[in-house]
């Protein structure tokens, strides 16, 4: 692809690193990007993407909670923006994922805002700049100008509210264009809402923009979008730079691979005659009507006493699968377990079937914040079970049996090392780690024969994290529970799951031993089945 | 010490400090104006027992996260019905006022039950549509007073020969039958204590903290503390709220009986149209916020209130030779119900 020659960088990026609360999210991230290059950054959720952009846009955000270390020299000076007028003061445009048009605008009225070309009147020297009029016709020719510089045809008369989804993003990008300064703009997953011709469409529009000497940073899972529009690709994993290579050294499956690691040794070694079980769970053609997480058709079967593992990218709905079984989201399709099939869209009776859920909506859903720790664990059992009652007047009054209770949260105290000043804490002052403590004891102690957890280690530490995961494998191991685990993070999955189902788009895209090679998983995850070859689908 | 006292602060909560403060004073100075401070206790006991039951009718509802009970007037009409009726038939003392209660809770029972379908078409905004659903039924019922066929000439216009008087007396039927039961002193002595309506208001209080340490009062408190959780735990939401508010309603009529034996008449038309602020004011005087309540809270919070409600007439009159007294009682009742609905964390859900 004859590009011109990229002598000076217009963005280096030199050792950046980034700690949230002592969390560290990017540390020594280096790269540069010349003037009309192209550089593509993939990553999985949580590599550091979303941060490193916002370090780069200015965002209140991280100078709020410390800055970051490291510099970001652009355009031959040292850059430290404090605001994103900052950034668009000094030529960086951001295209994000939400669009921030306004509904009942025009298309021009939308590119242009807040920069209109006005007309003076008489009324300003009265009333001052703000009564100058708009120019309508200019502003006109200008969103002319900048549609045509992304090479899309939209009418620029059209109200963004009756435009696809595809048209609104290529509107985001001609108000990025029309900034005269423009000279980085970075793309936040453009092309993820956009059907494949207006993806090609957009990718043509940046290359034509590219030639006019802006740079750009494109962030996307398609990775071959990626290698097809690139000049550039850099792979984030876990904050540090992953690899940084050019397309034409490359191919999907590397990227992939450098994606999700190569650290096989972490996964599970955990080697059982599953298939000598019977099924549990039998899941066919199940739809969950999750927002963000929806689950359009989802078949597949667990075996007792197998951990099943759910993975997939953000959104893609994964989340789903296991609140719709559970009854928390409307659902529908044919769910057995133990081969009765399941009353779906009520939590009661999943409960009933010996089934428990540690949601993934922790603070919303899985704590009763402002109630103790022994209420949290135990209300569950008691309302579903009658555990923790007692029964008073020949069984009319079912009271509540607090000593029960408190025995019950001291166990799970001690078992799963909960910190705390006592079992009559409130859910709210523990950390995040001893909070998901608390909602893996409510679920343990209605003794579940097949238990769902979702995202267990999302937002605790290190420490918490590993018995976690370890007290998952225990009762898995010593009581037989099967245990279907939905998590982001892969190496997790792979560490403690027998197999694992990846979710793209609402559908499994493939189920593979937690054996598999990484890269293998990499690839189910942006979609590009094909190059792995068919699915094997519901067989062990 | 210091550290016991921080403590008591912080558990007290400043508001019901300066209001206790405020209330003390005002016993202290009531000797230098020539108020007498036992009369002026007693006064402030015999509303305590008027209004306490009221008071806890705000109970349930606040728990299963249904907010403070503005339609409180809903129950109270249920109440008034219980009382006209048991006065139509003539029943008079313990059964006259256990025939009023028995027209009434199930009356209360049936309206709380309506109340509820509306409040749980509208979560998130309880409290306003409470507020309405409240004064409309006030509205509706005026007419009901005058049409309903009731023709005892204690109750009737005496011109026109239909239709309820707006005040009746129960005189002769059960006036003061709790209040008297088993009293100390006599009403307008030195010093009077109506045991029986504390003896009714404590067993109602009982009742309602047994009624939270049950299997299902327990699941109420759920629903109000994160009706999310509740409802993955299995719970029928809108069950639970429908149960809270039914007892609510069924709590208020009670709550007007009581307050009715007392003072001696049934107040209808517009009577009810205000009832609920008082009890709001009083429940969230004694420490409650907008989705938790405790037994704690309804007991101190009604002495607090009906303190201040008493004393201030008699000490403040006597000390600034005026009536302030309203101005007063609107400035607390008002005043606490703004702050502590300013100052809620959002009923959470």
């Amino acid at each position: 692809m004859g590009r011109m020659a990229f002598e000076e960088p217009i963005l280096a990026v030199e050792s950046v690193g980034k700690e949230f609360f002592g969390n560290k999210v990017l540390s020594d991230v280096s790269f540069t990007l010349g003037k009309g290059e192209i550089l593509g950054l993939v990553g999985e959720n949580g590599a550091g993407k979303s941060t490193l952009m916002n370090i780069l846009f200015g965002m209140p955000l991280i100078s709020s909670t410390g800055g970051y270390d490291g510099r970001v020299v652009y355009d031959g000076k040292e850059a430290r923006f404090q605001s994103p007028f900052d950034a668009i003061d000094a030529g960086v445009g951001m295209v994000h994922q939400e669009f921030s048009l306004l509904p009942g605008f025009t298309v021009t009225e939308n590119i242009m805002l807040n920069r209109e070309p006005t007309k003076y009147n008489p009324l300003v020297e009265i009333f001052g700049d703000r009564m100058r009029t708009l120019d309508r016709q200019a502003m006109r020719q200008r969103a002319d100008t900048a549609i045509d510089a992304i090479g899309f045809a939209v009418d620029p008369e059209t109200l963004a509210s009756e435009m696809p989804v595809g048209h609104k993003q290529f509107t985001e990008i001609a108000r990025e264009v029309d900034r005269k300064n423009t000279k980085l703009l970075i793309l936040d997953e453009p092309t993820a809402v956009l059907a494949e011709s207006e993806a090609e469409t957009l990718v043509r529009a940046l290359r034509n923009l590219s030639a006019r000497g802006i740079s750009m940073i494109f962030i996307s899972h398609r990775l071959q979008e990626i290698i097809d529009l690139c000049d550039k690709i850099v792979v984030l994993r876990d904050g540090r730079v992953a690899q940084e290579t050019r397309p034409s050294e490359t191919d999907v499956f590397k990227i992939a691979s450098a994606m999700v690691g190569r650290s096989v040794s972490a996964a599970s070694t955990r080697v059982r005659d599953a298939a000598e079980t019977e099924v549990v769970l039998d899941v066919e053609n199940l739809w969950v009507d999750m927002p963000g997480e929806t689950v359009r058709n989802v078949t597949f079967s667990v075996r007792r006493g197998e951990i099943f593992g759910i993975g997939g990218l953000a959104g893609q709905g994964k989340l789903g699968i296991a609140n719709g079984i559970m009854g928390l989201f409307t659902a529908g399709g044919n769910v057995r377990v133990r081969g009765e099939r399941l009353r779906l869209n009520a939590p009661a009776v999943s409960l009933s079937r010996d089934m428990a859920f540690v949601s993934e909506d922790r603070r919303g859903v899985g704590l009763l914040l402002d109630e103790a720790i022994d209420w949290n664990i135990a209300f569950t059992a008691m309302q579903v079970q009658d555990k923790f009652v007692r029964r008073m007047l020949g069984g009319l009054v079912k009271w509540r049996d607090d000593e029960a209770m408190r025995d019950a949260a001291m166990e799970y105290i001690k078992l799963l090392e909960i910190r705390c000043t006592s079992h009559k804490q409130r859910a709210v002052e523990l950390s995040g780690g001893n909070q998901q403590k608390v909602c893996l004891a409510k679920a343990f102690v209605v003794n579940p024969k097949l238990l769902f957890v979702s995202e267990p280690t999302r937002g605790i530490d290190i420490g918490a994290k590993r018995l976690v995961l370890d007290i998952l494998k225990k009762v898995n191991e010593e009581q037989g529970t099967t245990i279907i685990v939905t998590s982001s993070e892969l190496e997790e999955l792979r560490s403690i799951c027998d197999r694992i189902a990846i979710v793209d788009n609402g559908v499994i895209s493939g189920i593979r031993p937690a054996a598999a090679p990484a890269e293998e998983f990499g690839l189910l995850m942006t979609g590009d089945v094909s190059v792995t070859g068919p699915t094997e689908g519901r067989d062990i | 010490m210091g550290g016991y006292i921080k403590r008591f602060i912080e558990n007290a909560g400043w508001p019901r400090i300066i209001i206790g403060m405020f209330l003390i004073s005002l016993y202290i100075a009531a000797p230098f104006v020539n108020v007498r401070v036992l009369s002026s206790l007693s006064d402030t006991l015999v509303r305590v027992g008027m209004n306490g039951v009221l008071v806890l009718a705000m109970v349930p509802m606040v728990q299963s996260g249904c907010g403070l009970n503005f339609g409180l007037p809903l129950g109270i009409i249920a109440g008034l019905l219980g009382a006209t009726t048991s006065l139509q038939f003539e029943t008079r003392g313990f059964q006259g006022f256990g025939f009023a209660m028995l027209v009434a809770i199930p009356t209360a029972a049936v309206l709380g039950f309506i109340y509820a379908q509306i409040l749980n078409r509208v979560k998130g905004e309880e409290m306003m549509i409470a507020t309405y659903v409240g004064f409309s039924s006030v509205a509706v019922t005026c007419m009901a007073w005058l049409l309903l066929p009731f023709d005892s000439p204690v109750m009737i216009w005496a011109y026109g020969g239909s239709g309820l008087r707006t005040t009746i007396s129960t005189e002769g039927f059960w006036r003061h039958v709790l209040s008297d039961f088993l009293a100390f002193g006599e009403e307008g002595g030195t010093f009077y204590f109506p045991t029986g309506m504390f003896i009714f208001f404590f067993v109602m209080i009982f009742l309602m903290w047994a009624f939270f340490r049950t299997k299902t009062g327990t699941a109420i408190t759920a629903v109000g503390s994160n009706p999310d959780f509740a409802r993955a735990s299995g719970i029928n939401v809108n069950r639970m709220r429908t149960i809270s508010v039914m007892l609510s309603t069924v709590l208020g009529a009670l709550g007007i009986l009581v307050y009715e034996q007392s003072f001696g008449f049934i107040q209808l038309y517009m009577g009810p149209f205000y009832m609920a602020f008082p009890a709001v004011a009083a429940i969230l005087l004694g420490g409650a916020s907008v989705n938790k309540a405790t037994m704690v809270n309804v007991i101190a919070g009604t002495f607090l209130f009906q303190g201040i409600l008493t004393m201030t007439p008699s000490v403040i009159n006597s000390l600034l030779q005026s009536d302030m007294s309203e101005v007063i009682r609107i400035i607390v009742s008002n005043g606490m119900i703004l702050y502590a609905l300013t100052r809620k964390t959002q009923v959470k859900r």
